[in-house]
């Protein structure tokens, strides 16, 4: 069974100016997630992996083919019943700043989805300390600003806006690339432990091979709109066919003097046979 | 990276933070202005109200007896005017006079301009089209002539009257809350407030209006003074019933008998004047209250550099070693608004060998880039930067002045910033921006094709068209090599990067490092690379010096960081990389239809 199923899909933005072609931003996406999955989506930047996000949160319309989540078609669902979704498809963000309403104090963030299914005062209030206790906070954290907490912190209670309506999939959008290395390893196991206690499903997108080895069940690369692998974490992480996914490895530093030297002469020795097969081909 | 964000620990709040949470009306009473243009504003309106129990004739009242009396005449505290009427009851039914016409005149305003702000802003598309249209031409219409030509049409009371020129007020309101909710809409916090099932009207309420709030008082408060300008005018020209008596109609009056009787001008224009100049205080008090905290912060800053200015010690040793960078007891610190200091570098001391690439690693808050820029003579003008001893190639970079700084950065130290795209300028072509710096030496030809060799040597595949590119014209990695290329045109000493890869794909990275490094053997410079990216560090690196808030926690030769790390912090740190071996093996946890049940 499979929980969400995108199926061939297209999205271009509305070009500027008269009778300009409109770039096609996705090309033709498929990847499915089952219950209890992390799917890891790979790529660099302007590859289309965040608008690939977006659609399937219903934040960007695509332009053709479908998003299937639970069986129910949800490719262009009116706001209003997109509202319903809210329940079942959540989100954490990668700029843990501007993601959270400075104005707002903690507890008035983690009510806000609360509110809007119709949970309210009391209750609501038991909810959102449950909340911060589930994902390391103390419970005197519900009366502060969002900036008298750190990057970390506050991408716990980013976490925790995304619990509050139990998910079944919650899509991270490079939600530990702007922590420091340390918070980083904390916050990944935060999400690796809400993973296996509640059955929750990630479309996980960052642009570090490092992290989506950590957290993924399944990878995805793409690559200028297109997926261009699919396969188990180990598989494509440790044994790439496409070329693509095999320069995003050997380009990533490893945090090792002497293997980063073998890693660096085998790109060289891989640019090298690129260029003298382009060289012969051409 | 850059920003040195502090840490907040969460046990317990510091007093500052409390200060700060007060909100922007507790600031505005206790700031002087805001204070005194609060008790002006209360003054009229409860003179306003209390207008029947204050007054002891009815406005219109004329006694024969009174005409023109003098102030202070008993029963009549501002004395009588020309046709003999109390002028202390026609001020105080001025005043509700000019009230009510600011509140009809700005809240029409305020209104209208607001929802379809709103409506616009939010909406985007064609909505924003047809309303922004709408606006427009309602801006172009000359409001107060209008006013007077449909006069007859609406009726000649002063609140018709103003109703209509409220509609001419919108436009300023509707401008001003379109392009904030503009600004809003794109904020990530919206995005999550819309996945989180929240309805628009929700999402406008909690998120949008918040932030529209304080502008959007600010100029209302405006036009509310320029509703009360208006109607006096209108008034004074003798437009609306003669039957109302305001601060118009009287100053009118008061204008015909100017000659026998002056003082009789000054009451009206008096209570007129100091009802606007609360209004104005008033905006101008908030829109400082609004700005918070910050501002006062500034201020003080400046107060408490002046006091003591040299805090820089310089205590020559005479000894020059062999070392390109030589750094001791490098402090750097910056006054508090409770005006302590905060140290963000503590006593580090640093050598770079020519030749040596040194890594300078540590989380966000731990001084690294402060380090980089106060070698680089960067800081911001409020940091007491001090160091015992901070030379460069045997010379003292202590008390050397801006110019000579300038000097030095131009030739013998160079810099690679974070941001590549930010640090171009993108009004100018990235050839003239390189040509900027070498000029002075050569003619133009000659630098140019300076650069443009340089262009090739940094990887740069079409020179030509690049030097004739504007920045945005060129991607970010390309970006980077243009600015490697100008870092390294004068062929420095010492060159510093601040996480030059960080904002680059991986690929880019990969190919910026290598850049880097072909560079740096050509021209045997001693580089010192800041950067939080261990990877990065085991690239290029000969040696790590390790930072943590402020303190040097350990350096050492690449290998010995990585592999045997003597301090608690630093195994910490090497612990926290993502190892390579390491990949998800456990299946997919179904927890069945109760997802989500341990909340």
């Amino acid at each position: 069974m499979t929980l969400l199923e995108v199926n061939d899909l297209r999205l271009s933005y509305p070009a500027r100016g008269f009778r300009k072609k409109s770039p096609e931003v996705l090309k033709g996406v498929s990847i499915d997630i089952a219950p209890g999955e992390t799917l890891g989506l790979v790529g660099e930047s302007g590859s289309g992996k965040t608008t690939l996000g977006r659609a399937v949160l219903g934040l960007a319309a695509p332009t053709g083919g479908s998003i299937r989540f639970a069986g129910q078609d949800i490719t262009n669902t009116p706001t209003k019943e997109r509202r319903g979704l809210a329940r079942d498809i959540q989100v954490v963000f990668q700029d843990p700043y501007t993601s959270l309403n400075p104005a707002l104090q903690i507890a008035d963030i983690l009510a806000e989805p609360l509110i809007a299914q119709g949970v309210e005062g009391k209750e609501a209030r038991k909810r959102v300390l449950a909340l911060l206790d589930r994902v390391g906070l103390p419970a005197n954290s519900a009366d502060r600003y969002p900036r008298e907490f750190s990057g970390g912190q506050r991408q716990r209670v980013a976490i925790a806006r995304a619990l509050a309506l139990k998910p079944k999939l919650i899509v991270c959008d490079e939600p530990v690339s702007a922590l420091d290395l340390t918070t980083q390893a904390k916050v990944m196991d935060l999400f690796l432990e809400l993973q296996r206690e509640t059955g929750v499903a990630y479309l996980f997108i960052t642009h570090d091979l490092a992290v989506v080895r950590h957290i993924s069940h399944r990878v995805a690369v793409m690559y200028r709109g297109e997926i261009v692998e699919t396969g188990t974490a180990a598989q494509v992480t440790n044994h790439p066919r496409d070329p693509y996914t095999q320069a995003l490895l050997l380009a990533a530093p490893t945090a090792d003097p002497d293997r980063q030297k073998e890693r660096r002469e085998a790109r060289w020795k891989m640019m090298r046979e690129a260029a003298a097969s382009s060289a012969t081909a051409g | 990276m850059t920003t040195n964000e502090p840490t907040v620990l969460l046990p317990g709040i510091d007093e500052a933070e409390a200060k700060k949470r007060a909100g922007a009306f507790a600031r505005l009473l206790r700031m002087p202005l805001g204070l005194l243009s609060i008790i002006i504003l209360v003054a009229f309106v409860i003179l306003g109200l209390l207008e029947p129990v204050l007054s002891n004739h009815d406005p219109l009242f004329a006694s024969l007896q009174h005409i023109n009396a003098p102030a202070g005449t008993s029963g009549w505290l501002l004395g009588g005017d020309q046709y003999g009427r109390d002028i202390w009851a026609r001020v105080l039914t001025s005043i509700n006079v000019s009230l009510i016409s600011a509140l009809i005149g700005a809240g029409v305003g305020l209104v209208f301009g607001s929802i379809f702000g709103l409506i616009a802003g939010y909406a985007g598309g064609r909505a924003d089209a047809v309303l922004s249209w709408i606006f427009n031409l309602l801006m172009t219409f000359p409001s107060l002539i209008l006013v007077m030509v449909l006069a007859p049409v609406i009726g000649t009371t002063y609140q018709g009257m103003m109703a209509i020129f409220g509609l001419f007020l919108a436009p300023g309101i509707f401008r001003l809350v379109r392009n904030l909710v503009q600004g809003v809409r794109n904020e990530l916090y919206v995005d999550a407030a819309r996945v989180a099932g929240l309805s628009t009207w929700r999402i406008l309420s909690r998120h949008v209006l918040y932030v529209v709030r304080g502008p959007v008082v600010i100029s209302t408060v405006f036009l509310a003074s320029s509703a009360i300008g208006v109607q006096a005018g209108l008034a004074f020209l003798g437009f609306g019933s003669t039957q109302t008596p305001s601060f118009g109609s009287m100053t009118g009056d008061a204008f015909a008998n100017i000659y026998t009787e002056p003082m009789q001008f000054v009451w009206p224009s008096l209570f007129l004047a100091l009802l606007n100049i609360g209004l104005i205080f008033f905006g101008n008090a908030y829109r400082d209250a609004l700005a918070g905290p910050q501002a006062v912060v500034a201020k003080k800053r400046r107060r408490h550099e002046t006091s003591q200015e040299t805090v820089t010690r310089y205590e020559p040793d005479g000894s020059v070693g062999g070392g390109l960078l030589k750094l001791r007891n490098l402090r750097v610190s910056y006054p508090q608004p409770d005006g302590s200091e905060k140290n963000v570098v503590e006593g580090l001391s640093l050598d770079i060998h020519p030749g040596e690439i040194v890594g300078l690693v540590g989380e966000s808050g731990s001084g690294k880039t402060q380090t980089a820029f106060s070698i680089l003579g960067l800081l911001p003008k409020e940091a007491r930067v001090g160091a015992d001893e901070m030379r460069l190639a045997g010379d003292s970079l202590i008390g050397v002045s801006q110019t000579q700084m300038r000097k030095l950065r131009g030739g013998v130290i160079s810099y690679i910033p974070q941001e590549p795209m930010s640090n171009l300028d993108p009004s100018f072509t990235v050839g003239s921006q390189l040509m900027e710096g070498l000029t002075k030496g050569m003619s133009k030809a000659e630098a140019k094709r300076t650069i443009l060799e340089l262009l090739e040597r940094v990887g740069i595949p079409d020179p030509a068209r690049t030097f004739d590119s504007y920045p945005h014209q060129i991607s970010g990695g390309m970006a980077q090599r243009v600015l490697i290329a100008g870092a390294v045109a004068s062929r420095p000493k010492l060159l510093i990067a601040d996480e030059p890869t960080t904002a680059l794909d991986v690929t880019v990275q990969a190919e910026i490092l290598d850049l880097l490094r072909e560079l740096q053997g050509e021209l045997g410079m001693g580089v010192l690379l800041v950067t939080h990216n261990f990877g990065v560090v085991a690239d290029l690196c000969d040696r790590v010096v390790v930072m943590r808030n402020g303190h040097l926690v350990e350096e050492g030769g690449v290998r010995e960081i990585f592999h045997h790390p003597s301090q608690e912090y630093t195994q910490e740190l090497i612990n926290s990389i993502l190892d390579e071996e390491t990949v998800r093996m456990d299946p997919p946890v179904v927890v069945g239809s109760q997802a989500g049940g341990a909340l």
